[in-house]
């Protein structure tokens, strides 16, 4: 019978309770150094600048879950971005059909990485590494690397739902998508089992191919989502401008909890993830340090956070072990 | 009958298939490097094939190429390091710094020379300390090196942006300039500088126990450690390795560019993925040549002028790069099924003549029984 000091002893052990405990003394730091910290125009600004980036994490965790990595999803973004903006600039048209082109488009991106990392039976770090690459530079050969900056006036225009700017509400709807995936659809499972054990999984009776092409589709599929919002958000569509992002969204998901080796992660894990790096910068900023300490302190914290954690696992496996005996 | 079948040695197989079966990536590459040079050959011979051509090619290469080797290494003891750009940009502006606050136009030889040697060895501490730090964490925390490397990147990048605000750091004297631009007997000297890393780095990997104790690792790392090899340490190593090449290349890339910044030869981290993969080296870790690395350089950079003489944009040429990435895993995926095809039916006819001869014993046996 647990009694409730070890319900809280078991719940601080879990690394969302610890994020979000670290997030926590780091708001009160932060409120009382700085007055603007806790205004509401800062933490929806806030919440606004890295709404792009949660919703390319979105798709990053998926395929982190299911024992992969995806390099790509920026390149896949610029792309999906790019084929968008020249469609409904040359045609016009609406959101809807926007949002439909663009997540189509990286939907198909994702799936020629499904099949080529299945068929080839190659890591997925490599293939992705490898058709980032060809994306992007195809895109900057074929575009010239021009910019485009007559977006229709429907696209550019401020937009909000109930008064939440529309970034958020596409970050929102994204975190909301992958839940309903991750825990509430049996698909959802099998992508965690996947991640766990690919043998087991294809023994159980998964479809491995249409399981790599849902993961890295999704992650595809997002990632249209994020150049669209990105592109709404800075009113033009610039090719280099998603790119560079990889490894910040990759620190972002693995600062909340997802392992490399696949099957763990959540979602909550990953909104504490990108909220601890985006407090960080923000206090930062705020109390007058210098925005080109930003990467020193991104990557202590990264460095810190992985060691900590692995360190607290092997406590843990050297403490089961000696209770195994 | 089959005994008679038994006793004729195989047919003496020629010995490019031997080669073939033996080193399959070194003779893919060798096949793609001949298709390039005779695609391009055809296209711009005049220009392509000229001496003029070949001497650039041989200034291009060392940089990519000895970050290459610092990849390698790691990728063969089953990691990676994300940190090898950033940590040659570091040790650059350590360099550049320490050199443009000692030399000045009135000071003599001597002191240049010492200044020279400190620059050097402040550089050199400078990787090995990042080296050793990245090392000790994959080691000894067991923390996967992708996230090990991706945060001493990020924070190594971030130092290099603090101190020097983003800004440039150049102006060194000659002796530093020569190793990046001048050259010896025609032979650019950072190509010189290069050969030397790559023989050095090939006798480690396959001459010292360390290297057969980073192979091992690579292949199997608990079982090595179970045999008793001190894995931990060699894994430090690997890295402190990985990053004093990366203070060779920040010397021929401050050398080759007169400068050092943060933000330089960025988009090399994921080309020295490639080069390493291209050349045959297995990112699972335990397998690779440096002769296959040395190819698949020689391959990208052929790609990379090549279609720079036929008037493509870089970009172009990067995205073939990609694309031959992925046509090297398809070629290698299919010639191992067809390989593997060709044991089973070799295995197949085997067995059966083997159960041929074999039927009249066990009729025995179990006649006997």
């Amino acid at each position: 019978m647990p009694n409730s000091g070890s319900v809280i002893k078991a719940a601080f052990r879990r690394h969302d309770v610890q994020l979000a405990g670290i997030i926590c003394v780091m708001a009160l730091v932060f409120s009382t150094l700085s007055r603007t910290f806790l205004s509401a125009g800062n933490l929806v600004a806030l919440l606004e600048n890295y709404s792009v980036m949660a919703i390319m994490a979105c798709g990053l965790l998926v395929v982190l879950i299911s024992g992969g990595i995806d390099i790509s999803f920026a390149a896949v973004a610029a792309v999906s971005q790019y084929l968008t903006a020249i469609i409904i600039i040359q045609l016009g048209g609406n959101w809807v059909l926007a949002f439909v082109l663009s997540a189509g488009f990286g939907f198909l991106l994702g799936i020629v990485n499904a099949l080529l990392i299945y068929f080839l039976k190659a890591l997925s770090v490599i293939v992705t590494i490898s058709t980032m690459t060809f994306y992007f530079s195809m895109l900057l050969f074929v575009t010239d690397g021009k910019s485009l900056y007559d977006l229709p006036d429907w696209f550019t225009a401020d937009l909000s739902l109930f008064g939440i700017p529309f970034p958020i509400v596409v970050a929102t709807t994204a975190l909301l998508l992958t839940v309903l995936l991750l825990s509430r659809l049996a698909l959802g499972l099998q992508i965690y089992a996947l991640g766990g054990n690919p043998e087991a999984a294809k023994r159980v009776g998964c479809n491995l191919l249409g399981l790599h092409c849902l993961v890295y589709g999704y992650s595809g599929l997002v990632a249209g989502f994020a150049g669209l919002v990105e592109a709404h958000r800075v009113e033009e569509v610039v090719p280099g401008a998603l790119i560079g992002r990889e490894l910040d969204v990759l620190a972002a998901v693995v600062l909340g909890g997802a392992s490399l080796l696949g099957g763990t992660g959540t979602v909550s894990g990953t909104i504490f993830g990108i909220v601890l790096l985006a407090i960080l910068q923000n206090g930062l900023t705020l109390l007058g340090v210098s925005s080109y300490s930003f990467g020193l302190v991104t990557g202590l914290v990264i460095l810190i956070s992985v060691s900590v954690t692995a360190y607290a696992a092997m406590r843990q496996r050297k403490r089961s072990a000696v209770n195994a005996d | 009958m089959p005994t008679e079948a038994a006793a004729t040695p195989p047919p003496a197989r020629p010995a490019v298939i031997a080669l073939c079966e033996r080193d399959p990536t070194v003779v893919m590459l060798a096949g793609l490097i001949c298709v390039a040079i005779l695609f391009f050959g055809s296209f711009a011979p005049a220009r392509f094939l000229s001496a003029e051509t070949l001497r650039s090619m041989a200034f291009q290469m060392p940089e990519l190429g000895i970050l290459a080797l610092a990849m390698m290494i790691p990728l063969m003891s089953g990691g990676l390091n994300l940190a090898i750009i950033a940590t040659a940009n570091l040790s650059a502006l350590v360099m550049a710094a320490i050199l443009t606050r000692l030399i000045a136009p009135g000071t003599s030889p001597v002191a240049d020379g010492s200044a020279v040697a400190l620059a050097l060895a402040a550089g050199f501490t400078t990787a090995f300390v990042i080296g050793f730090i990245t090392g000790a964490i994959v080691a000894f925390l067991r923390v996967h090196p992708i996230l090990v490397t991706l945060g001493t990147m990020t924070a190594v990048k971030g130092l290099a942006v603090y101190a020097t605000n983003g800004g440039v750091i150049g102006g060194f004297p000659s002796v530093i300039l020569f190793l990046g631009n001048g050259s010896m007997l025609g032979i650019p000297a950072s190509m010189i500088l290069f050969l030397l890393c790559t023989i050095l780095v090939g006798v480690m990997m396959n001459h010292t126990p360390f290297g057969v104790s980073v192979r091992m690792i690579g292949s199997n790392e608990k079982a090595t450690r179970y045999s008793g090899v001190p894995t931990g340490w060699i894994l430090v190593w690997v890295y402190v390795v990985s990053s004093l090449l990366c203070w060779v290349a920040a010397v021929v890339m401050m050398a080759r560019f007169n400068s050092a910044r943060a933000g330089y030869a960025e988009s090399y981290l994921l080309i020295t993925i490639l080069a390493a993969v291209l050349g045959g080296i297995d990112p699972n870790g335990g397998f690779g040549k440096v002769l296959g690395l040395t190819l698949s350089l020689v391959l990208l950079q052929i790609i990379s002028t090549g279609f720079n003489l036929l008037g493509f944009s870089p970009h172009l040429t990067e995205a073939i790069w990609g694309a031959t990435m992925i046509l090297a895993i398809a070629i290698g995926v299919i010639r191992e099924q067809l390989t593997s095809r060709l044991w089973f039916r070799r295995t197949r006819d085997s067995e059966s003549a083997r159960s041929v001869g074999v039927v009249p014993e066990e009729t025995g046996i179990r006649e006997r029984i």
